[in-house]
């Protein structure tokens, strides 16, 4: 015990001692978390727009104005061919145009149907469809309201046509906010980076420098080496959650709905996981570079692809979709977004939860025996 | 009882015979001296030893403990100082004794007592707060010598200790492995200096993971080299060395500075001949021509040589 606890002091001495540290520690998980927080936003604010209006009539002004009040759309050109509106399209200047054809006003004064074409860029289909969905619900409303303005002109009492209208309330993200979705997992990739790499540098350093040589020829035993280099990482890892959970509830506002206590702990069965491969990196890497080629290419991206951090895993083929279930990230992902945004409990995060747990211990298990072997 | 015992230690990398089978004993307080080329096996016997390798097949004892089977009670018995720096560099020197105090067991009374004595043989005394980082590299050395033995092994193994160290600081350094032989802790270096070599009680040398000589400095100087090492001064040095070393009643032939080594059979006869083939067939002067005793270097390059054509053949 006191060997261990030996080697724990020591470690710190030397974090103490490494100016970078404080920084990779403490100011780049609030830089990241910052900067990433604006910039993983994928809501979509100002749809530039072109118009094409060949009635030019009060009508169409008004219906083109419908727009411009909605708050979403810039209206950036008007013109008046085709070409134009390729060449708009093609440059990238408006998303989309709005083409209103002659006689938009003669037909609904006529109690005709009205036509109007939408021309868009579907080169990012994601961002097209949401600003298709925006458009549906502005021309929608408007012949609402032409309707409603038509009864009341003829004077008579129209039959009222019933209609179904659904009332959405949406929960735990009212504003549809991207942000606050990806918080919270941006978070669990911090928290990710930050252990696997300190602790496989932590020990690739030792064996660059000969120390780890020096180590082996004592009587210090493989399991007490061991957990007196990853105590001193579990412990910054610990604070390091604290330090990117504050980010989160103070800067960007977003509190914690669920028990914060099951989140911590939580957060301790996946730094089990992070720190396993860090060791594992460790004992496949001679030098420090290696460790954080290694880390960062084989290890690390694949994690962030498959974990449902930037892509959702429902949409991935079946087989990749089998992949992600060996992802500890993927289940530190979903715990993340449940207890924060949802408030959800433990009970209802048992599967994952366990899978945290099988995986923290088998990985720093194995990655343990691999040491040792490498050792003796 | 000796204080360290090998018997057929042998360690193959795949198919490269690293260490063949190596056997010697070593007695208690002795300093060993082993000798050979960069990877002639030093390092690999070594490592065999201090339990970092594990040896493919044959023993050691050390201590009275057998590396094969007992290599945590080994790891007690011995210190190590590999030729790699192996303290902290960005631990203050008293952070490092108290680290590898600890990881010996020591606390307290003995650490206290141990760590003056570190700071004593390191001349850091009342310097322990300094970052070890800043030391001078002979400086260091000895810390890193002191640290080894601060559980005060009774065998302590020095692979290459001096490599990178100023004269003045090696020969320190040997004043304090001295006084731990004289204390009574077996030293077992491996060197590539050597005038090192001559402080050795005894000196073993390995040549393709096999030992081809062994003996104090005395014996392998008379016992091993049976011919005259005679020394030649002359003029045109380098043509000299050539002619020289042409000549088939000549064993070696090697340059020492200015002068020119050479192993002859017969003292009288060689004095002749050098004379005949330097000054009357190519007119070179020699101004001096004595008969040497052998330095270690003679001896080594001859048996090193005498190995290599053996291994030839």
């Amino acid at each position: 015990m006191k060997v261990i606890w030996n080697i724990i002091i020591k470690e710190f001495l030397q974090l103490k001692r490494d100016p970078r540290l404080f920084g990779i520690v403490f100011i780049a998980p609030v830089m990241q978390l910052i900067i990433l927080g604006y910039a993983a936003n994928m809501d979509v604010n100002t749809v530039h727009t072109a118009v094409f209006d060949q009635d030019k009539t009060t009508t169409s002004r008004e219906f083109i104005r419908q727009f411009e009040r909605s708050g979403y759309f810039e209206m950036d050109d008007y013109v008046d061919n085709y070409k134009q509106i390729t060449d708009d399209i093609n440059s990238g200047k408006v998303l989309w145009t709005l083409v209103i054809p002659k006689d938009f006003e003669k037909n609904i004064t006529r109690k005709q149907t009205a036509p109007v074409q939408t021309i868009f860029d579907g080169s990012d289909g994601n961002k097209t469809s949401i600003v298709m969905g925006y458009v549906q619900g502005i021309v929608s409303s408007y012949s609402k309201s032409i309707l409603l303005k038509a009864t009341d002109k003829s004077g008579l009492k129209n039959p009222i046509v019933g209609s179904l209208v659904p009332e959405a309330r949406v929960w735990y993200n009212p504003d549809l906010k991207t942000r606050v979705y990806m918080v919270p997992s941006i978070m669990g990739l911090i928290l990710m980076v930050i252990t696997t790499i300190l602790m496989s540098m932590a020990i690739v350093k030792e064996r660059e420098i000969g120390t780890l040589e020096q180590l082996i020829v004592t009587p210090i035993k493989p399991y007490q080496l061991i957990i007196g280099k990853v105590v001193p990482f579990i412990i910054l890892g610990f604070i390091d959650v604290l330090v990117v959970l504050s980010v989160m509830i103070f800067w960007f506002g977003i509190g914690v709905r669920g028990s914060f206590i099951f989140l911590v702990f939580s957060s301790f069965l996946f730094v089990l996981s992070t720190l396993g491969i860090g060791l594992f990196i460790s004992t496949i890497s001679k030098t420090q570079q290696q460790a954080m080629m290694v880390a960062q290419f084989a290890i690390m991206m694949p994690m962030i692809y498959l974990s449902g951090f930037a892509f959702p895993i429902e949409n991935m083929p079946k087989f990749i979709q089998y992949l992600t279930y060996v992802i500890p990230l993927r289940y530190y992902i979903t715990i993340l977004r449940a207890v924060v945004l949802k408030g959800a409990a433990f009970t209802e995060l048992i599967p994952e939860t366990l899978m945290l747990l099988l995986f923290g211990v088998v990985i720093l298990f194995a990655s343990s025996l691999r040491f040792k072997k490498r050792m003796n | 009882m000796y204080s360290i015992e090998v018997n057929k230690l042998t360690k193959v990398f795949g198919k490269f015979v690293a260490v063949n089978g190596i056997s010697f004993n070593v007695n208690q307080g002795e300093i060993f001296g082993f000798l050979g080329a960069n990877g002639a096996g030093k390092s690999t016997a070594i490592r065999m030893l201090c339990g970092i390798l594990e040896p493919t097949s044959g023993d050691a004892i050390l201590g009275g403990y057998s590396v094969m089977n007992q290599p945590d009670k080994v790891k007690t018995q011995i210190g190590y100082m590999s030729q790699k720096f192996s303290l902290y560099n960005d631990l203050t020197v008293e952070e490092n004794i108290n680290f590898f105090g600890g990881v010996y067991g020591l606390y307290n009374h003995k650490l206290e007592e141990r760590k003056k004595w570190v700071l004593k043989v390191a001349f850091l005394e009342g310097q322990k707060h300094l970052l070890t980082a800043s030391l001078p590299g002979g400086i260091k050395q000895r810390l890193a010598l002191a640290i080894a033995v601060i559980h005060e092994p009774k065998i302590v193994f020095l692979d290459e200790p001096t490599g990178g160290v100023d004269p003045i600081s090696r020969r320190n350094f040997w004043d304090l492995i001295n006084e731990l032989s004289l204390s009574g802790v077996t030293v077992f270096v491996t060197t590539h200096y050597l005038d090192e070599a001559e402080f050795c009680n005894t000196i073993t040398l390995i040549n393709a993971g096999n030992i081809i000589a062994s003996g104090s400095s005395k014996e392998l100087k008379t016992k091993y080299l049976t011919n005259t090492i005679l020394e030649v001064e002359c003029d045109k040095v380098v043509s000299a060395l050539d002619i020289l070393s042409k000549q088939k009643w000549i064993d070696e032939t090697s340059i020492f500075g200015n002068y020119i080594h050479i192993n002859v059979k017969d003292e009288n006869v060689g004095r002749i001949l050098v004379k005949k083939v330097l000054t009357e067939q190519n007119s070179i002067n020699i101004s001096r021509l004595d008969k040497i005793v052998p330095t270690l270097e003679d001896v080594f390059i001859y048996l090193l040589e005498k190995d290599e054509n053996k291994n030839a053949e």
